[in-house]
């Protein structure tokens, strides 16, 4: 898609481009909008834009086709919503490139049977305005529940991702169009560079990378360190495996993050800002790299912003496959062309920090949310959240839940609610084991302690951390040493290695935890574990070590009993340790199809066709492929 | 001119100093593995750390990457940097028992059991080796290569550099290079030499003789010093 | 044993960029997507042009997971290993991506078809488990989807999910 090249100087500039914005948003035309995020790509997506398309050209039907990212409902992917002037907008979910031409014959009218759910307007919590879409036709289609209505949606305060799923992230003047930039002029031309750190301060936002450190006082410190040129740098580093919150904003909303940072550029004195995206996310680097050269071309990235006459830069620097650099001292580094060895701090890197000058280094959704902050003010932020979590937090709830999906709650909702009402709960009406929170660096909460609310304090109280936003639902076919395992393989992969207390003390709990779940472990090994947690919690050089035992410790907490299982009765309560498990074949409910002996990666399953198999021991790898494949429940594991 | 506390003592040194230098001014102990004199400060072995800050707020740091600052209070020898020590250096001797400096320090802990199985490490990246030949000896023909457990001091391309001089600076410098007395529990990961014989010199002499390198049991309080000092007395009167 | 060709080294690639500390990860990053590897030779030119040392270039080369000093198979296969994945049954598909491409543990393949690795995390984990060859990702994976998913890549030149490119 082609946009016209604006030259942005000042508001009435801003407000023509929303103009076309609103018209591109909203138009007089059927719009058919298909989720191209990455993970709408990874179910499919493209082939159903594909689709869409060709049906469109062969039959020359006057619909626009627009992408978008990612609205959250990742368990519906692919997506693909119907936008009719006048209408409610309809989304379809799990999308085929066969079910197109049927949706498109169809319209204006909806297929009710294939959709989800209709969205009947949309609010703006950067404007606190709210489109209403059926100013025509009436706001209901037959059988189909409204967002406002699902467990999923209604309890979602959608502040960081307001524009993601609405808007194409390719467009400017769609951003316009939804009150984009009007922060950045509010803040260059009615506000002191003093007056935006002050907002954000009373606002109460934490950082939302993990650590939650007050977003105010880190800028304050940046604000009175002595050195130039300062630099803002944007932590979109976001490694967390289960935490992809981050990659969610940059693919929807990138100029989101821009704005927030030359806001933050002026409030801080620098004027040039690295926006750090880890390799992985192709897809996010490109929608960010193609908003910043849009702003350039804009005028709203260079030497005179809004002719303010105030200038920032941004660049994009990525990442080259290192978790650790998604500390800060470690990112500061690779940029710097070195090695993602943290450094000591103190310096933070407010004092020293990119070339050794004080930088202000903050995450997506914080950037994400500053606009907001600027534009409604610091007193209608503090009365989300709690006394000490203010705001709203993006979390990927993702693992053993109905409705896999990004959402953006306010702080002090409970975990229960969180994973029951809007995660629909386990499927198959299991129970919650436990949820994984904060990623490497966080803790499992057990099922008993889901109705403690999600903030910064609870959360540490509890053994865990906040983290960057990624929450795993475990059920009963997790077994919590084996998670404990996992993460120290995580952290031993990642470590930087300098540092003897995580290099040499992850490795060596890993040796432990591998023991205990082949059930060879002694009790003296969990007196051994924890000492060594211990140490290396105290002594590590950096966050990554430091936070390296929490998932060790947490489910020691909680789940001891399961290890002791492992250790005393050489049994994994949850079926999963390979080597304290055998898979077997019911000789009685076996009917011999065979499915499963063509995927035995050790060629084990033996037997006659129609007849009855049984599985040779000996050969058995444990790959379970078995179990996936048997349609008659015949494979059991003990 | 920068004032901290260190155990109590006010002392006094210039802006700049890091904590391990304050302490060594005063000749306050702290072990280390991966300092020395000359190079920069590194703050891999962990060795150093001490106390700093008061109670709730206190936590463990590198006295050698932390710079002294007005009205810091430093304990060197607490509850807790004692824990650590000990923890780290059980570690440590697991990792390379072969070495005489990590044995050493073991023995001056009073160590009596090492708790890991031993692995025979032969490099504990301290990164002396790597330092000494970029800043002293300038010539960065090794470096590290790889990242957590792969990481390991290398030549680049696995090939000995034009820019190596052959100076040994990085055998010299080395704390794990030095082999331990083989003793009477060669095989075992802790060697305890130095805490399970008296030092062989009053054997054969009637003084120590710490005009040659020291032997590191001498260097130790305890038992054998008693042990010393009776065998002395008992030459004295025997004459 | 099938060999890789040894490509023709296009110096211009590290002669376009500053002299400047800060496009050290840059360039590598560009040598490795242009030849999948970086040859030793132009890591020497980093050097030289750069002025960083050659133990400083060598460690990047080996401290950066998306760095290989060796010439990978033609087709990367990345399953992810985040944590949703672990938890639906990641790395039972790795086991299984391994046993089909011949791969023992990670890395090329003995046909140099496939060099197979692990990432954490691909940001897909709503559709865990998953996995990416080349450009292309693969959700919701089953052990009996994996040898058609990489039969669709044998002996075909990196290309996308369908025959065109791109």
């Amino acid at each position: 898609m082609v946009e016209r090249v604006h030259h942005i100087t000042d508001l009435e500039e801003l407000e023509r481009v929303a103009i076309h914005g609103r018209a591109s948003l909203y138009p007089e035309r059927i719009k058919i909008l298909v989720g191209m995020a990455t993970c709408g790509r990874a179910a499919g997506a493209e082939e159903v834009l594909e689709k869409v398309r060709e049906v469109v050209a062969q039959k020359q039907l006057p619909y626009i086709v627009a992408e978008t990212g990612c609205i959250g409902w990742c368990s519906q992917e692919p997506l693909l919503d119907v936008w009719v002037p006048g209408r409610p907008r309809v989304t379809y979910g799990r999308v085929t490139p066969k079910q197109v031409p049927e949706i498109l014959a169809a319209l204006p009218e909806a297929k009710p049977k294939l959709a989800l759910a209709i969205m009947t307007g949309d609010d703006n919590p950067l404007t606190g305005k709210h489109a209403d879409y059926c100013n025509g036709h009436g706001s209901k289609v037959d059988g189909l529940p409204s967002y406002a209505e699902l467990p999923l949606f209604r309890r979602q305060l959608r502040i960081v991702m307001r524009n993601c799923g609405i808007v194409d992230p390719a467009s400017l003047e769609e951003y316009a169009a939804r009150g984009g930039y009007r922060a950045l002029w509010r803040a260059l031309w009615s506000l002191k560079p003093e007056d935006v750190v002050r907002e954000v301060t009373d606002s109460g936002l934490r950082g939302r990378g993990g650590a939650g450190f007050p977003t105010g006082r880190k800028w304050q410190a940046v604000r009175d360190a002595k050195g130039s040129p300062k630099y803002v740098i944007c932590n979109a580093d976001e490694g967390d495996p289960g935490a992809y919150m981050d990659r969610g904003v940059l693919e929807g909303d990138p100029h989101s993050v821009i704005e927030g940072m030359i806001i933050g550029g002026y409030a801080l004195g620098a004027h040039e800002g690295v926006i750090y995206v880890r390799e992985e996310y192709p897809l996010a680097v490109a929608r960010v790299k193609a908003a910043i050269a849009q702003a350039q071309h804009a005028d709203l990235l260079g030497d005179d912003i809004l002719g303010s006459g105030f200038g920032f830069r941004i660049e994009v620097a990525q990442g080259a496959g290192a978790f650790v650099c998604g500390e800060e001292t470690a990112l500061i580094a690779s940029i710097e062309g070195r090695v993602g060895e943290p450094r000591p701090r103190p310096p933070y890197p407010a004092e020293k920090g990119l070339w050794g000058k004080p930088t202000c280094i903050n995450n997506v959704e914080t950037w994400a949310t500053v606009p907001v902050i600027v534009s409604r003010g610091s007193a209608w932020f503090s009365r989300i959240g709690t006394e000490g979590s203010k705001g709203t937090k993006v979390f990927s709830l993702v693992g053993s839940v109905a409705n896999t999906a990004l959402i953006e709650v306010p702080m002090g909702t409970t975990l229960h609610d969180v994973v029951e009402e809007i995660g629909g709960g386990v499927p198959g009406g299991r129970a919650v084991k436990a949820v994984q929170t904060g990623g490497p660096s966080g803790g499992c909460i057990p099922a008993e302690k889901l109705d403690l609310p999600v903030d910064y304090e609870s959360l540490n109280a509890a053994g865990s951390i906040m983290g960057s936003g990624g929450m795993i639902v475990m059920d009963d076919h997790t077994c919590m040493v084996d998670i404990a395992k996992y993460f120290l393989d995580f952290l031993q992969d990642e470590s930087c290695g300098k540092c003897f207390s995580c290099r040499v003390g992850t490795q060596r709990m890993k040796e432990i935890v591998t023991r205990i779940s082949e059930g060879k472990g002694t009790e003296q090994d969990l007196d051994l574990l924890e000492d060594l947690a211990w140490m290396v919690s105290e002594t590590s050089l950096c966050g990554l070590g430091v936070s390296a035992p929490n998932p060790v410790l947490s489910t020691l907490r909680y789940f001891r009993s399961e290890y002791l299982a492992h250790i005393r009765d050489h049994k994994c309560p949850a079926k999963v340790c390979k080597e304290l498990i055998t898979y077997t074949i019911d000789p009685v409910t076996c009917n011999g199809c065979g499915a499963c002996v063509s995927l035995c990666s050790g060629q084990a399953v033996v037997g006659e066709k129609n007849k009855l198999y049984t599985i040779e021991q000996a050969r058995c790898t444990k790959c379970g492929a078995c179990l996936e494949s048997c349609k008659f429940d015949a494979v059991l594991v003990n | 001119m920068i004032r901290l506390t260190i155990n109590g003592s006010p002392v006094q040194v210039d802006e700049g100093s890091t904590v391990l230098e304050a302490a060594r001014l005063y000749g306050i102990p702290i072990p280390t593995l991966c300092h020395a004199d000359g190079l920069t400060p590194y703050g891999a072995c962990r060795l150093c750390v001490v106390e700093v800050g008061t109670a709730p707020k206190s936590r463990l740091v590198a006295s050698c990457t932390t710079r002294a600052t007005e009205g810091l209070v430093v304990r060197t020898d607490s509850a807790r940097v004692d824990r650590a020590r000990r923890l780290l250096v059980e570690l440590y001797v697991a990792t390379s028992p072969q070495s005489k400096r990590i044995q050493d320090l073991a023995s001056a802990m009073g160590m009596r059991e090492c708790r890991y199985e031993a692995q025979h490490e032969d490099c504990i990246q301290c990164g002396l080796c790597v330092r000494i030949c970029n800043e002293q000896m300038i010539a960065g023909a090794i470096g590290f290569s790889g990242r957590g457990t792969t990481r390991k001091v290398s030549r680049p391309f696995d090939q000995t550099s034009e820019l190596c001089r052959q100076c040994g600076a990085c055998l010299y410098v080395c704390p794990i290079c030095e082999q331990r007395c083989q003793g009477a529990t060669a095989e075992s990961a802790l060697c305890n030499g130095c805490l399970n014989f008296s030092p062989p010199c009053f054997n054969s002499y009637d003084d120590a003789m710490c005009f040659l390198d020291p032997c590191h049991a001498c260097e130790l309080a305890g038992p054998f010093r008693a042990d010393a000092r009776t065998k002395i007395r008992a030459t004295a009167t025997a004459r | 044993m099938p060999t890789v060709e040894t490509p023709i080294l296009d110096e211009t690639i590290v002669d376009k960029y500053e002299e400047r500390r800060a496009n050290l990860v840059p360039i590598l990053q560009e040598i490795q997507s242009t030849y999948s590897y970086l040859p030793e030779e132009l890591l020497r030119r980093v050097s030289r042009k750069l002025h960083v040392p050659l133990s400083d270039v060598y460690q990047l080369a080996t401290f950066y997971r998306c760095f290989s000093l060796k010439p990978r198979g033609r087709h990367v296969v990345q399953v992810c290993l985040g944590t949703a994945c672990h938890v639906r049954g990641g790395p039972k598909i790795l086991d299984r991506v391994e046993t089909e491409t011949g791969t023992v543990g990670l890395g090329t393949s003995p046909d140099m078809e496939f060099v197979v690795e692990t990432v954490r995390c691909l940001g897909c984990c709503g559709l865990a488990p998953v996995m990416r060859v080349d450009r292309d990702i693969y959700a919701t994976l089953e052990q009996s989807k994996i040898k058609r998913v990489l039969n669709r890549y044998r002996k075909k030149r990196p290309a996308g999910k369908d025959a065109s490119d791109g």
